[in-house]
């Protein structure tokens, strides 16, 4: 039987890790995701699954008791919001040196510095160039809806292991905050011992006693062995964007025009184009699910069928960079966006388009 | 003619072998080869080598794991209370332990040495403390002694500018968290059984969920103190111990009376 509820995103994040089988969740509050470990810590995880629940002392030491958990071979995640994720970086740099599995939700509010505490969307290059030190990718999902915030909790799950890499979820208040209905997922089995064994021989919880010790670091003071290692990393990259690609096509059959926008941009931009069908411009949405890797063939297989990209951001204009590097320029992008945590409305978003396209 | 000597039952010492062949990077003289030794050590008499996790600092210990024949992770500077308390709250049966010197431990890293020994971690913290920064090249640490001379306060530390050497030792002892606190040294043998016997303690403290056990061990550097080791221990003796007693202050979870 479907178990549905009505749920804030930052609700259904937080039951979808107890569900997930996350082993532990280490946090320190923020506006708009405090309901994640206040969920939590109401829920009693220890209780319903052995999870482990902290408030830690900062944001700087959420982020390195996920580079010990993950390390030690556990299922670990943690959320924040633009500030707190800024905090982050340091530590996300490591973890993804020494390729440790586990997942960081970024809710964003609107910068830069403390902001405000209202959507926005102007974490993207932060999120998907790197962020922190050094050449290394995160896997970066976005959800458009509550359903979506759930399910990729989940998801992260399987890619963070799979990959051996940290994976974000960059969401925003909007989602974070609005209830919505959800189907939720059964709950899973946190891993075994066993399963830790067999799938993460390289995690650091015990020297076996016919085995080497294991050591988790991203030092590596030879510059030959270091490049070695970036190498791979880069290759594991390329599968990554090989193999992980996620988009939704709306209405790209007869489009004309194409709209770009994830989260909750996609969401106001699904209403413009219905005001835009209307009138008769036939336009359509093409919605990175994965922000890294970013959906580049599918956005450059449209080039040549249509009049030009429109892209729709809640920032000064970031992932825009990423969509004309993946048309490379053949046809015309444009670009609409609202800062500091105002939200576009549909018909302002219609007129931006008619301005440019006119 | 010294064969027939190598017997077993003539043997009184030999290293542990929960330290790795690999040569110490230590410059000569320095206390942290003896430090790391008798952890080893104490790991191996409580045969714990597969039931311990060690978290390495940033500082000259950084390649602590390259030395420690146990599973390590080497930690961002200063953060190693934090992945220590959560590797111990995942794996709680586990020995968690970190190693810090005092530029990782009380100055980046001063929030998660608190707050880990606040919340009553069941962990063991070594700090390693050496009033400077070694493996930079000899800067002021948080424990500079006042007057002392270092490549950033080149002309002794000024108190009234540089603020005052920061006893953390005496700072987390405080916290109800805490529930071993001592000082110890390395840089004799009457001293490294002393400073054994106490690791030793806080390692079978943290198997009873008792809270931090916390060690300092005040060490030398006689590179970035530029001395001779010799001197450097006679200056550590006539200078640290002064500001940095030894001895244990607190025990069982109360403190000592002196």
């Amino acid at each position: 039987m479907k178990e549905l509820r009505l749920m804030k995103g930052n609700e259904a994040m937080a039951e979808a890790m107890i569900r997930a089988g996350y082993d532990g969740y280490f946090g320190y509050p923020i506006t708009p995701q405090s309901e994640v470990m206040e969920y939590l810590q109401a829920e009693r995880p220890m209780e319903r699954t052995g999870m482990v629940v902290l408030q830690a002392e900062s944001e700087v030491a959420s982020i390195n008791m996920l580079y010990g958990g993950a390390g030690s071979g556990k299922n670990v995640v943690t959320s924040s919001s633009s500030p707190g994720i800024s905090l982050m970086q340091e530590g996300l740099s490591y973890i993804a040196g020494a390729e440790l599995p586990c997942l960081v939700i970024n809710v964003q509010r609107g910068g830069p510095g403390l902001g405000d505490i209202q959507p926005a969307q102007a974490d993207y290059f932060q999120a998907v160039k790197g962020g922190g030190h050094g050449d290394y990718k995160l896997i970066v999902i976005a959800p458009a809806s509550v359903q979506e915030s759930s399910d990729f909790v989940k998801l992260a799950l399987e890619l963070s292991n799979k990959y051996r890499n940290p994976v974000m979820i960059l969401t925003d208040g909007a989602i974070g905050q609005m209830m919505e209905k959800v189907e939720l997922f059964p709950q899973q089995p946190r891993w075994t011992i066993e399963e830790i064994r067999e799938k993460k021989p390289w995690a650091t919880f015990g020297k076996p006693a016919d085995g080497e010790r294991r050591i988790i670091t991203s030092l590596d003071l030879l510059p030959e062995k270091l490049e070695a290692h970036n190498t791979h990393l880069q290759e594991k990259y390329r599968t990554i964007e090989k193999n992980e690609v996620r988009y939704e096509e709306i209405m790209c059959e007869d489009a004309e025009y194409i709209f770009v926008a994830y989260g909750l941009a996609s969401r106001i931009c699904q209403k413009t184009i219905q005001l835009l069908r209307e009138k008769g411009i036939k336009v359509g949405i093409i919605r990175p699910i994965t922000l890294y890797p970013f959906p580049k063939d599918i956005l450059k297989s449209y080039a040549s069928k249509v009049n030009g990209f429109f892209v729709v951001e809640m920032n000064a204009g970031q992932m825009v960079e990423d969509v004309q590097l993946a048309v490379e320029c053949k046809e015309k992008v444009s670009f609409y966006g609202r800062t500091g945590g105002v939200l576009p409305t549909p018909e302002e978003v219609m007129e931006a388009f008619e301005k440019s396209f006119k | 003619m010294y064969t027939e000597l190598i017997k077993p039952e003539n043997l009184v010492y030999t290293k542990t072998k929960v330290m790795t062949d690999k040569e110490l990077s230590y410059c000569p003289g320095c206390g942290h080869g003896t430090a790391h030794r008798i952890i080893m050590e104490v790991i191996e008499e409580m045969g714990i080598q597969g039931e311990t996790i060690g978290v390495a600092p940033v500082g000259c210990s950084v390649l602590a794991y390259e030395f420690m024949n146990i599973d390590v992770q080497q930690a961002a500077h200063g953060r190693a209370p934090a992945l220590a308390t959560a590797i111990k709250r995942l794996w709680p049966e586990k020995y968690v332990f970190t190693y810090q010197g005092d530029g990782d431990l009380a100055a980046i890293g001063t929030a998660e040495t608190i707050h880990a020994c606040n919340r009553g971690e069941n962990i063991v913290i070594v700090f390693i403390n050496n009033g400077i920064y070694g493996m930079t090249g000899g800067q002021m640490a948080p424990t500079t002694l006042p007057n002392m001379k270092s490549s950033t306060s080149p002309y002794g530390r000024d108190e009234t500018e540089m603020g005052h050497p920061l006893k953390m030792t005496e700072l987390v002892a405080n916290l109800p968290g805490v529930y071993y606190v001592t000082r110890q040294a390395v840089h004799k043998p009457s001293h490294v059984r002393k400073a054994k016997k106490a690791i030793r303690k806080a390692f079978e403290n943290t198997a009873k969920k008792t809270g931090v056990s916390f060690v300092e061990i005040v060490s030398n550097c006689n590179s970035g103190w530029k001395m001779r080791p010799t001197d450097a221990n006679q200056w550590m003796e006539d200078n640290m111990f002064p500001y940095y007693p030894l001895g244990d202050i607190k025990v069982d979870g109360l403190f000592v009376n002196k």
